[in-house]
């Protein structure tokens, strides 16, 4: 009786120890894998695991275990998720996220898990100011800043008025707010359509009756796919310029190809970015995919490289909350866009970039950098936010 | 606002309406004729702008990027598998209550969406209009898309071929008799299997014509069918089901309503309003007047506008 204790005793202390120094950190990852706008969580997920197979199945040389869950858009869908990363599974470290509405659900069972998490695409507002949080860090942007930069951009090109135009839900005004807060000249006009509206021909005949200097829109997916095909047929593009937010991005170019030759878009990130990280980025994700990385996936990217610093920082104990979290604050990795800083409610300090839609030197529909109206941005929302 | 510009929206309204009508006939067809509920008629049109996008995109016999090629594929594709489609499933739903007809087609939708997204991926398919048509008119001092133009031309002669094929042809004596009384027709010895079977064939024919026509102008997605099947609800119940000429007038008027709602509502509403919340209550309240058309035409006319009289 007492050997067969002994013996089980000792097979348990082995077992435990070998399970010890194999348990992985377990990285939660949920992102919208599903549906039309899944190509999205696809690139996130994508660039983030090329990470860790290129480090061996391991980040900052621990080894981690990811966990993919596929949110389907659907914010009660993305709450269970959390609740089953924190409850079940217990992972000390959540991932990913693609749209703001469901950013915003899981906010809260989010923050109660004391997970750190790193959020690789939505950032809604309310996260950025007042509901913001010391376990929650961005790698992208706070949504207003790529609406800000087009704003500051048609400025800077000299447009006097401008015509607005985005869906008829909380994102789309926000973007056309964001847009006007930089924008010094004047909207003659917001439009608002129906959401997943297919065919613009009505109004983009009204833009063409009032003959602004440029267009604003912020389409994403496919509707920004159909306005794009349209706005070139009625004649326009190249006519009236066409500045946008997320309407043009490596997720619609591949529908849209030529059409979409001489649109602008305002982001942190292009696949031409003349940085030694960009350019392993690059390379690496096209040899792999064999398709040009979107900015979502260089979003996901950049978290993986900045988890992979952090782990190797508290040398794997990521328990260790307070310390675990110094180590991302700090943002000790070669982003792709060059510098990058965290600002106090965990968004990045950044530039900002205007790109056009034009021929790469492979003779690829790509984004191509034009410009830098922004320099080392701050969200406008930081302020509000208690964390000093 | 200027007459030019009305008169280009009414050319929006003009085109939208045709290209409702398209899916309309098909439907009015099926529905009013085989009294079969056919949800998944937008699934059809679905699969039409993805095989035309698809022959559009890859080389068939060595030939690439062709219109007329896609066209072919696409209308072709689309009659197959319609017809592959009510024999192997639908047959089976005829003599079934109408909620049986709906449960099944509904599932359809959901099996075609997952399929195209299993074949071309989740992300839009890329399709582009024919060189020749790329290009706009000039029309009263704003340009007007050449292709659009085209979309109104194919819509209207689609309008003449189907009213000559129901009204001077043996095949459209035999769809209108069938309409008042398949018994009675099956009786003199008429196969009224084969009949069912042309006539779901021509419907979703029709259907692959919208989803060919729509391909270069709309992002080619899993699941574009279904908004675009309730307007065509829509249609069908204002027009009087069973009814093509009640289809194409109930399609156009819907067509011009739903697009001058869309432009002028907002500007109406501003004059009245605050502009913010004209600006947000305008788009909402436009998208509603085609189900406030089709309330009040019921209120008065609850058969449609162009009643069908059944024997």
């Amino acid at each position: 009786m007492k050997l067969t204790a002994f013996i089980s005793a000792a097979i348990l202390a082995t077992a435990s120890a070998t399970a010890h120094a194999q348990t992985p950190i377990k990285i939660g990852f949920v992102a919208t894998l599903s549906g039309t706008q899944g190509v999205l969580g696809q690139d996130q997920y994508d660039a983030f695991m090329m990470v860790v197979e290129r480090n061996g199945g391991k980040l900052g040389g621990v080894p981690v275990q990811v966990i993919k869950e596929d949110d389907q858009l659907k914010p009660d869908l993305g709450v269970q998720i959390i609740q089953k990363f924190a409850e079940k599974e217990k992972t000390p470290i959540i991932t990913g996220v693609t749209f703001s509405n469901v950013m915003m659900a899981m906010s809260k069972p989010l923050a109660e898990s004391g997970a750190i998490f790193v959020g690789t695409n939505a950032g809604p507002a309310p996260l950025a100011g007042p509901a913001c949080n010391q376990n929650f860090f961005f790698t992208s942007w706070q949504n207003d800043m790529q609406a800000e930069v087009m704003g500051k951009y048609a400025t800077d090109q000299g447009y006097k008025r401008v015509y607005g135009m985005a869906p008829n839900y909380q994102a789309g005004k926000d973007f056309v707010a964001g847009f006007k807060r930089f924008f010094k000249g004047e909207v003659v006009d917001e439009v608002y359509t129906t959401l997943n509206q297919p065919d613009y021909s009505a109004e983009i005949s009204q833009i063409a009756a009032k003959k602004p200097d440029a267009v604003y829109v912020f389409y994403p997916g496919g509707m920004g796919v159909n306005f794009i095909k349209q706005y070139k047929q009625a004649g326009l593009l190249g006519k009236i310029p066409l500045v946008s937010t997320s309407t043009a991005d490596g997720a619609t170019l591949p529908a849209l190809k030529e059409t979409a030759l001489g649109v602008v878009s305002g982001t942190f990130w292009g696949p031409d970015f003349d940085n030694p990280a960009s350019k392993t980025f690059v390379a690496e994700f096209e040899k792999k995919f064999n398709r040009i990385p979107s900015q979502y996936a260089a979003q996901s990217y950049d978290a993986a490289l900045l988890l992979d610093s952090a782990i190797a920082k508290v040398k794997g104990n990521v328990n260790d909350k307070a310390a675990f979290r110094a180590a991302v604050r700090k943002a000790d990795f070669k982003s792709v866009r060059g510098p990058f800083t965290f600002n106090n409610n965990g968004f990045p300090i950044q530039n900002m970039y205007a790109f056009v839609v034009a021929k790469d030197a492979r003779g690829r529909v790509n984004l191509k950098t034009i410009a830098q109206p922004i320099t080392a941005q701050r969200d406008s929302y930081a302020d509000k936010c208690p964390i000093k | 606002m200027s007459i030019e510009l009305l008169i280009v929206q009414l050319l929006n309204g003009l085109q939208y309406g045709v290209l409702l009508f398209l899916l309309a006939a098909g439907l009015t067809l099926v529905f009013g004729i085989m009294n079969f509920v056919n949800l998944a008629h937008g699934s059809l049109y679905m699969m039409g702008a993805y095989f035309a996008a698809w022959a559009y995109n890859n080389p068939i016999f060595g030939i690439q990027g062709s219109f007329i090629l896609a066209a072919i594929v696409g209308i072709g594709g689309s009659i197959i598998l319609g017809i592959v489609v009510e024999r192997l499933v639908l047959f089976t739903l005829y003599e079934r209550d109408h909620l049986d007809q709906v449960l099944a087609t509904f599932g359809l939708i959901l099996v075609f969406n997952e399929v195209a997204r299993f074949i071309w991926g989740p992300s839009s398919y890329y399709m582009e209009v024919p060189e020749k048509l790329s290009g706009s008119i000039n029309l009263l001092g704003i340009d007007y898309p050449a292709y659009r133009f085209m979309i109104i031309g194919v819509g209207l002669l689609v309008a003449l071929g189907m009213f000559l094929l129901i009204q001077k042809t043996r095949i459209g004596m035999l769809i209108r008799a069938g309409a008042s009384n398949a018994t009675m027709v099956g009786a003199l010895g008429i196969n009224i299997k084969l009949l069912n079977t042309l006539l779901f064939g021509l419907g979703t024919g029709l259907a692959g014509v919208a989803g060919l026509m729509a391909g270069p102008i709309l992002s080619v997605q899993p699941g574009m069918g279904e908004p675009i099947l309730i307007v065509t609800l829509v249609v069908i119940v204002t027009g009087g089901i069973g009814s093509i000429r009640g289809a194409f007038f109930a399609a156009l008027i819907v067509g011009v309503i739903d697009t001058i709602g869309r432009v002028f509502l907002p500007i109406l509403l501003t004059t009245m309003v605050e502009k913010s919340l004209a600006q947000a209550a305008g788009p909402a309240t436009a998208s509603m007047l085609i189900y406030l058309l089709m309330a009040v035409v019921l209120a008065f006319k609850p058969q449609g506008l162009f009643p069908v009289k059944h024997g």
